[in-house]
């Protein structure tokens, strides 16, 4: 395999899985020319005048779909660790002795762990999408035929519109449908908020079959997938299992240290300016950011003021915040516990559902990251040069995927909430072991033990150096961490590559080598 | 060197411990053999980043104490190098006689020592045994941190606690929180001493304290350590009274060394000793705390009160402090970080106490500067516990940030 080096120093091949690649530029730097893919034009007449594209079984509809080897299978991952779906279509196609597929979900998540004997016996080739937990663990040990393709979520919207990934079949769960394929997520059984992950596979596939638990009587309202590009419907006791779907509650963290660094970032985001009348911001789900969270909340309150907007995971806190008036829309990317599922349901036109190509696709007129204040983000590592990394360990494992995360860093904003260590590990270095994003793009760094920002933004330390807050140099942040936890050795790293690190323009910023075991 | 083995039946020393929740803790096994050299096994979580660097601290530790063929097992959560090291010197310690003590690098910023009238209004305890706590505890802004070695640590772990605790006064950053120890009762607590005086302790609780001749006993061994050590800042005591013999004898406790500092009061066995339940209202610990803040400032010193358990319920926290401090506590225990910016917060004078205290601490000023004998601020003359108490309030209005 032929390697060169690209922008940010990293040794990345020219090839992958036998398609040229571009090496990343720089930000900004990779320009495509030429028009954006598109599948093959069909015709009504092909098509049931009643609207009722049902087909008695999945095995039916993908064989009607023509599936056979070397296909592109797509799913998305709005049922997260609950999907009961995904796997479904790859033992159907081992039944049906297909080979070499690729698999290229919006995100994987531990219950897809069974694919792994598809990967073994060859009906799978290769995954391109995100690979976490057991997944990661297969794919860093080498055992995987194909190299792995990891991209934002961004990334992937721009990957198939732009024609890198080419997909054969799209399978879509849909928890609420209509026999003519429109589709939402609001209801049923499965009901998982909104299905915004899978607006890029029903307009790119050739071939488009939405899976739902709850048929009801056409339309069905609102269609967050249009039946216009859907070829069949597929009828099915469970597509989920709910409680895996979305949490009953999304919880804040008790953890002391992690409410520290939440209250440090709150701080840090009033001391600069940031929460102002109007502003917008972003977050996650996790115990950390929900903390956060209520910190602005509280903020917004006292001072009587009102967010515009917030975009992404909505969560009860998000739905508090909306409905006390302290944030007058909430752009829901993924839908995260039961009450922000009743929000979207009843707050429609301040909580609507919004796709990732809204959001975060790069090859577009624009997107909505670049317009936010506040961005919210995490990190497994970040260097010295606010390089971040979110797909491997120190260790060299590669367990979760990039999500929004690359597309996030182009807020007007970005702070990195993370601990300065984790189980002795520390998470700020001299070099990210897999650079996911380059460091001109994160601007603040917040740990328990002080705060470092991108000397780059000469503006933000300016707003803060009399704020009192615990201002210190990434170094010296590093440093604290290795006087704390010793410097760790770097791990033995094969030199196959196990996976490639697209950036939102579709270059390749990193790859991910093998862990020797 | 000659190792001189303990003549007893115990062939395999342990300490440590290494369940899932036990975070940047190990447990280590020893056993020691009579040819072979070293066989380390190591299983960790961090193995592939520390495994090297694991195995050079075992050696090392081993060489310092003469140990030549030894198989040792450790399984490790994370633990920073000064915790193994503890862990196995207390291994060593099950199955060797020595006085050989292994430390760590002392940070230069737990040498320094603590002044009297520094503020305690809270404390945060610490497990002595459990080193998860102790890593990110100074980092919450409390006035103090204790290691305990007392109620908090298994009786069969008093020894190994002992030296991790002595090893976390080094190598631990408390971010400037006075680093307190709680010693054990009796001998065992002399023992404590002997680990912990050495490592620039700036503050020892000593726990049911009853009598002034208890704590001249410690006060005594104390001192002989700080000479033999050259331990140049002063050490001082907190006893904690915690029966009816102890809050009848609090004034003399108090007075009995010009190194108590402090009074602490712990409701839990004061109520017990009395033979009644301890209430949310308090009423029946009313007169032993009284009792209490008036023995502390008869002699000058502070009061401090006992923790507050619930730690799921910061309104009743708050409360309960408005209320120590109406009684005349300085300080209060906590037992978790998020207890101490609301024992601050409840402790902070408010508005218009700080407005009255300023007038008067700008005349006092103002007198002085002129040379004048009395303080006025209007047409009212201020006595000096008044100007001393508006001092105290500017002081206390001055810290609330930390």
């Amino acid at each position: 395999m032929k390697m060169v080096k690209n922008a940010v120093g990293r040794m990345v091949p020219t090839e992958i899985n036998g398609e040229k690649v571009v090496p990343f530029m720089g930000i900004g730097k990779y320009r495509p020319t030429g028009k954006t893919h598109a599948p093959t034009i069909s015709t009504a007449i092909d098509f049931p005048a009643d609207g009722d594209k049902r087909i008695p079984s999945l095995k039916e509809a993908l064989i009607r779909s023509g599936l056979k080897d070397d296909m592109v299978i797509s799913t998305h991952h709005h049922l997260r660790n609950g999907d009961l779906v995904a796997n479904q279509i790859f033992d159907i196609a081992a039944e049906l002795g297909v080979k070499n597929l690729v698999w290229v979900p919006s995100a994987s998540f531990p219950c897809h762990k069974d694919i792994i004997k598809h990967l073994e016996s060859g009906v799978v080739h290769h995954i391109e999408g995100s690979m976490n937990g057991p997944l990661g663990k297969f794919t860093s040990e080498g055992k995987m035929k194909g190299t792995a393709v990891l991209r934002s979520h961004g990334g992937r919207y721009q990957a198939i519109q732009d024609g890198e990934i080419q997909i054969d079949i799209a399978v879509l769960a849909a928890p609420t449908a209509d026999p003519f394929g429109n589709g939402h997520g609001l209801d049923g059984p499965s009901a998982c908020g909104g299905l915004g992950y899978a607006l890029a596979d029903y307009r790119y596939a050739e071939k488009v079959i939405v899976v739902t638990d709850n048929l009801i009587k056409f339309p069905c309202i609102p269609m967050q997938i249009e039946g216009n590009f859907v070829d069949y419907v597929v009828e099915m006791d469970k597509i989920g299992i709910p409680e895996l779907i979305v949490s009953g509650t999304t919880q804040i963290t008790k953890s002391p240290d992690r409410l520290l660094i939440a209250e440090l970032t709150a701080k840090f985001c009033d001391a600069a300016g940031l929460i102002k009348d109007g502003f917008s911001f972003q977050m996650g789900a996790g115990g950390t950011s929900l903390a956060i969270g209520i910190y602005f909340h509280q903020m917004l309150k006292e001072r009587q003021i009102k967010a515009r907007f917030a975009v992404g995971g909505s969560t009860q806190y998000s739905t508090k915040m909306l409905e006390d008036g302290c944030l007058e829309y909430m752009l829901d990317g993924q839908t995260f516990d039961l009450e922000a599922v009743r929000s979207m349901r009843e707050n429609r036109l301040q909580h609507p559902d919004i796709s990732i190509f809204h959001a975060y696709d790069y090859h577009a007129k624009g997107n909505f990251t670049t317009m936010m204040d506040v961005m919210i983000l995490g990190a497994t590592e970040v260097d010295v040069n606010f390089n971040g990394n979110v797909v491997t360990h120190s260790d060299g494992y590669m367990l979760h995927g990039i999500g929004g995360w690359q597309n996030c860093l182009f807020a007007k904003c970005t702070i990195l909430p993370v601990p300065l260590f984790r189980n002795r590990i520390p998470i700020i270095c001299d070099e990210v072991t897999t650079l996911v994003g380059p460091g001109e793009l994160v601007d603040v760094i917040v740990t328990e033990r002080g705060i470092a920002i991108n000397p780059k933004r000469q503006d933000l330390i300016d707003k803060v150096k009399d704020s009192g807050l615990p201002l210190k140099t990434i170094q010296e942040l590093k440093e604290e961490a290795e006087r704390i936890c010793g410097k760790p050795q770097k791990p033995e790293l094969g030199d196959k590559v196990v996976a490639a690190i697209k950036w939102v323009d579709g270059t390749v910023i990193d790859v991910v080598r093998e862990v020797k075991t | 060197m000659t190792l001189i083995t303990k003549e007893h039946k115990v062939k395999t020393a342990y300490a440590g411990q290494h369940e899932r929740a036990d975070r940047s803790d190990c447990m280590i096994t020893l056993s020691l053999k009579k040819s072979g050299g070293f066989d380390i096994t190591v299983n960790s979580k961090v193995k592939l980043l520390f495994e090297k660097a694991i195995r050079e601290t075992i050696t090392n530790v081993m060489t310092a104490f003469s140990i030549e063929h030894a198989k040792v097992i450790i399984d490790d959560n994370g633990a920073p190098d000064y915790v193994i090291t503890a862990r196995l010197e207390a291994c060593i310690k099950q199955l060797v006689d020595t006085n050989i003590c292994y430390l760590p690098e002392m940070l230069k910023q737990n040498i320094t020592g603590t002044k009297k009238e520094r503020m305690r209004r809270s404390r945060l305890y610490l497990p002595g045994n459990t080193p998860k706590l102790s890593l990110n505890a100074g980092l919450h802004g409390g006035d103090a941190i204790i290691l305990d070695l007392e109620d908090s640590v298994a009786p069969d772990r008093k020894d190994e606690a002992r030296i991790l605790v002595r090893n976390s006064l080094r190598a631990v950053d408390f971010y400037g929180a006075e680093r307190m120890v709680r010693i054990n009762q009796g001998e065992r607590g002399l023992k404590d001493l002997d680990a912990v005086i050495p490592q620039h302790a700036n503050l020892i609780l000593l726990p049911k304290c009853e009598t002034a001749k208890q704590l001249l006993k410690v006060d005594k061994r104390i001192y002989d350590l700080r000479k033999e050590y050259k331990i140049e800042h002063e050490v001082w005591i907190m006893p904690i009274i915690e029966s009816a013999l102890g809050v009848i004898n609090a004034f003399d406790i108090a007075g009995a060394s010009m190194n108590v500092v402090a009074l602490a009061i712990g409701l839990e066995d004061y109520t017990a000793d009395i033979g009644v339940p301890r209430t949310p209202e308090g009423k029946e610990s009313f007169f032993a705390r009284s009792m209490l803040v008036n023995a502390a400032k008869a002699n000058g010193i502070q009061a401090i009160d006992s923790v507050f358990s619930d730690v799921s319920d910061m309104d009743a926290l708050y409360e309960n402090v408005l209320e120590s401090k109406s009684l005349g506590f300085d300080g209060m225990g906590c037992i978790h970080p998020r207890q101490i910016k609301v024992i601050h917060d409840a402790f902070a004078p408010t508005e218009k106490e700080i407005e009255k205290a300023q007038k008067i601490v700008d005349a006092f000023k103002e007198a002085e500067k002129k040379g004048l004998g009395v303080v006025s601020v209007g047409s009212k003359m201020i006595d000096p516990p008044v100007v001393k108490r508006a001092l105290r309030i500017m002081e206390l209005a001055s810290k609330q940030d930390r």
